[in-house]
């Protein structure tokens, strides 16, 4: 049967889709002639950066992924660990940025509902979702706009849907302004044995897709919005952002995971950007076989929908699985069950071709091996700036060293403050496992059924790594780590998104580079495989690139979590120790930032063997259970970690470290501020300072907690 | 003793009302389409977004097979709690007197609260403070002309999260019976996950149906 050539289009048709001239030229060669217009949609959206990690795959492959613990690794819908008792937790982050940037409710609102589907397609029920979230200055009209709604686009969906949001973080810098970042995580929970992989096998076998219909909306995401710079007119793409319904994927995740369970399923793979095209291409070259779809039994939203638009499209809440003919019926019976679409529309051939058709007309015929591995792959090329890349910020703090004012003005600064107005609008506990809820301790605890418990985390600090991406990433693996620390978790795998501008430009290959291999070098530190994760390139605006922002989520297990250590100080009359090999410095910190100081060219190297005996030190201490609270010293330093350690606990502190610059630098993930009664905490670093009282006292310095109550809950009128 | 907690599509918090229902008796799930109760002694009709809460929560719920079972199990003297969503559901199914409105910041909030027993029913005992968590964003009670001796729950001094009536965070039919409250007592059954006050409610049906 010949390919319907009906619509031929041109090479600036292909140029406009997002493919370069030669890379155009390769697709006619492997077709050995010019593709159709469905062929090319579908070419250009698995060879776009989002799909096909052109510009970052080679680069991926240098980091570890090998552990013990591991039991999915990259390349699968997402990473898993073994948590004991015959379970594994699988995890994974993901970016939604410039959906966010140009839509922010629907746009943050569709990450999460994306990276769930990830979980449940290997077989996992999901457990909890954080989130990572960067915005220009809350003094900017349009950041304040962003952040509200992104914030309730991921309780909508998250709230709606019945996961949990345990976690997070969000920070405003001036480069983030036009390009927000809108990074979700999600975490499932399965039997070991029975998480599926979501390659097709079985020739004859039936390709059935259920969930929502097919509609126009988010055509074009992953190549037009995804893997090009923000600019002018970005507007104009709000049809390119996806609309969410979590009432639907609340129906999918119980239709999928029944669906696995009564074991009706060869295999199973969500929808996400690109759609059809990229599940159904994703199936076949993992199983080495072809498949066949029909579009003309794709349930649509609208009639008149083309070939190639359904193809492409990424509505939402949709799955793709293959099963045997005999089991068919069965399928589409629970599909019924749950009131969810099912439809079969093709099957898994041994052609390994994807021939898509119109009813009996075939419309396009590609080989699997070249829509899915042949995109070629670059090298970058790397080369460190002569010059700054980013404008010192605006000072808002006097250049003069007054520590009084300086901890006040660090306390209400927006990446400080208080997050309880944004975490108050997600629910953290549906599902009846969450031990440590958002500020009760450095990383969310979730106890399991099966008795253990695991820890998470989610970090990363742009600002820093814009001033060393080598160290700064290395600082995002260990400021993770220490929170897992923190409450007696040992890690068991990393999952990344790396959010950087656009890597054709030299500057941005460097920064990439050298996040990377600082990346590698932490988890080889610390033992931590990397399970997966996702890579988000482009992040441009109009007035340069974002600070290269590699943010690392990571799970760890804890024996009892009734010992996991809560943040705050605990106890009247406790001692407070200081523990870790700490060297912090001002350049590139919170207060440096305050007070207009440009970026640094290079942090101080981390001695990572120190750091890592840091951390076992910690994690021993607090689940022998003698330790009261334990917070690690991140931004703003010593001396920001004592007044949340006092915030958060309701009680004052006398310490006695000299007041001076020291106070407020920064190491992040070296060191921890830890109490339990003196004979026990004693020896596991330096003593300075007893919990009590109702103020906290720095030598001869002293802030009324209700001062630094007031200075903290700064960002509440941004949420009225 | 077994407790019934009804799961329809959109329902979020039906397994953990059903674990937590276990701490004290059987419990087993009952599903929207049927219309058999299967024999329990108490429903429960959970948190969530029933039918996606479109067109108005609680709206669609209400006219499921199995609400009708329920509203008869109701009306026979059953006892029947509904928790947030199933508040909702029982308002607009008129077990309850009143209605839900958006919170007065037209935004969710997830929140741990004092909660004080106003009035004895048969999911509650008067006196008893307890420590539970809201999580909702339509949970502003409102009805002008409720009998006051119908307020069985109110939000604690001070701890109004969402502009209720006068602090109300639950009431009860005349009977006694049919209790519905926004804050989640399934949700503080474990001092290990937050509070155990929550379990005071499922102990209390459980009493009164052994006395």
């Amino acid at each position: 049967m010949n390919v319907s050539t009906e619509t031929l289009p041109s090479v600036e048709d292909a140029i406009a889709l997002g493919l370069t001239r030669d890379e155009y030229a390769l697709v006619c060669d492997k077709l050995a002639r010019a593709p159709n217009q469905v062929e090319l949609a579908m070419f250009s959206l698995l060879w776009s950066e989002h799909c096909a990690y052109k510009h970052s795959k080679k680069l991926l492959r240098t980091l570890p992924v090998e552990g013990p613990k591991l039991v999915m690794g990259p390349g699968e819908n997402a990473g898993a660990v073994d948590v004991g008792g015959g379970m594994a937790v699988a995890f994974k982050v993901e970016s939604h940025n410039h959906p966010s940037a140009v839509e922010p409710f629907q746009g943050a609102a569709t990450g999460v509902g994306g990276i769930l589907r990830d979980i449940f397609a290997i077989g996992a029920r999901p457990i909890a979702v954080l989130d990572s979230l960067r915005f220009g200055e809350p003094s900017s009209g349009r950041s304040r706009y962003l952040l509200d709604r992104a914030v309730a686009g991921i309780g909508h969906y998250g709230n709606s849907v019945g996961v949990p949001t345990i976690g997070g973080e969000v920070y405003f810098e001036g480069p983030y302004e036009t390009n927000c970042l809108i990074n979700a995580m999600a975490l499932g929970i399965g039997e070991t044995e029975k998480l599926v992989r979501s390659a097709a096998a079985g020739v004859g076998n039936v390709v059935i897709l259920f969930g929502a219909s097919t509609g126009r909306d988010g055509i074009g995401g992953a190549s037009v919005l995804a893997s090009a710079e923000l600019g002018e007119g970005d507007a104009d793409k709000r049809p390119t952002v996806q609309v969410g319904d979590p009432f639907e994927e609340n129906k999918l995740i119980e239709c999928s995971l029944e669906l696995l369970e009564k074991g009706l399923l060869v295999s199973l793979q969500d929808l996400g950007a690109a759609g059809l095209t990229s599940s159904a291409s994703e199936m076949a070259s993992k199983g080495e076989v072809g498949i066949d779809i029909d579009v003309a039994k794709v349930p649509l939203r609208e009639a008149d929908m083309e070939p190639f638009e359904i193809m492409v499209s990424e509505s939402q809440e949709r799955m793709l699985c293959v099963a045997e003919p005999a089991r068919v019926d069965e399928v589409l019976a629970l599909c019924e069950k749950w009131e969810v679409h099912g439809t079969a529309i093709g099957e898994v051939t041994d052609t390994r071709h994807m021939r898509i058709f119109r009813s009996d007309e075939l419309v396009g015929d590609m080989p699997v091996d070249a829509l899915v591995d042949d995109c070629p792959l670059y090298d970058l090329e790397p080369e460190k700036p002569s010059a700054p890349l980013y404008p010192a910020p605006k000072a808002t703090l006097s250049g003069d060293f007054d520590a009084h004012a300086a901890l006040l003005a660090l306390l209400s600064s927006p990446n400080i403050a208080s997050r309880r107005p944004l975490f108050e609008q997600y629910d953290c506990m549906v599902g009846s496992r969450t031990v440590r809820r958002p500020e009760q301790a450095d990383a969310a605890v979730l106890a399991l059924a099966h008795g253990g418990a695991i820890g998470v985390s989610i970090d990363g600090s742009g600002r820093r790594v814009a001033a060393d991406p080598y160290t700064g990433a290395i600082e995002a693996v260990l400021e993770c780590a220490a929170n897992l620390a923190c409450v007696g978790a040992q890690p068991l795998g990393l999952t990344n998104c790396l959010n950087f501008g656009n890597p054709e430009k030299p500057h941005i290959a460097w920064q990439l580079t050298e996040a990377v291999r600082g990346l590698g070098d932490a988890c080889r530190a610390l033992d931590v495989p990397v399970v997966g994760g996702n890579v988000s390139l482009y992040n441009e605006g109009t007035e340069g690139p974002i600070y290269p922002t590699p943010v690392v989520g990571m799970v760890g297990e804890l024996p009892d979590p009734g010992r996991a250590a809560q943040s705050g100080f605990a106890q009247e009359g406790d001692t407070i120790v200081l523990v870790g090999d700490f060297h912090p410095v001002v350049p590139a910190s919170e207060v440096a930032k305050l007070r207009g100081h440009a970026l640094p060219d290079g942090l101080p190297p981390v001695d990572l063997d120190a750091v890592r005996a840091t951390h076992a030190t910690v994690r021993d201490a607090v689940r022998s259970g003698v330790v009261h609270s334990c917070h690690d010293i991140a931004e703003g330093g010593l001396a920001v970690a004592l007044a949340e350690c006092c915030l958060l606990g309701g009680i004052g502190a006398e310490v006695d470290p000299e007041c001076d610059e020291r106070l407020f630098g920064e190491q992040p993930g070296t060191a921890f501020l830890l109490t339990g009664a003196q004979d026990d905490v004693a020896g596991l670093g330096r003593v300075i300072g007893t919990v009590g009282g109702e103020n906290l006292c720095v030598g001869a310095l002293c802030w009324p907690l209700g001062e630094l109550r007031t200075a903290h809950a700064a960002l509440a009128p941004l949420f009225p | 003793m077994k407790f019934g907690v009804v799961q329809f599509p959109g329902s979020c918090d039906h397994r953990d009302a059903l674990e937590a229902a276990r701490r004290v008796a059987d419990a087993q799930l009952l599903w929207h389409g049927d219309h058999d109760l299967q024999g329990v002694d108490a429903v429960i009709v959970p948190g969530g977004f029933s039918y996606g809460d479109y067109l108005r929560v609680g709206a669609i719920a209400r006219f499921s097979p199995l609400m009708e079972s329920v509203i008869a199990f109701a009306n026979d003297g059953g006892p029947v709690l509904g928790i947030c969503n199933g508040f909702q559901v029982l308002c607009e199914a008129h077990l309850l007197p009143g209605a839900l409105l958006p919170n007065t910041s037209l935004r969710f909030i997830c929140r741990q609260v004092d909660v004080e027993a106003v009035g004895d029913s048969a999911w509650s005992r008067a006196g008893e403070t307890l420590s539970i968590p809201v999580k909702h964003t339509t949970g502003r009670y409102f009805a002008p002309e409720i009998d006051p001796a119908q307020v069985v729950f109110r939000y604690a001094a001070g701890q109004n999260p969402n502009g209720s009536q006068d602090d109300i965070a639950g009431v009860r039919n005349a009977a006694g019976n049919v209790v519905g409250l926004m804050p989640h007592p399934e949700h503080a059954v474990d001092a290990l996950t937050g509070s155990a006050d929550g379990l005071h409610l499922f102990e209390s049906v459980l009493r009164e149906r052994v006395h």
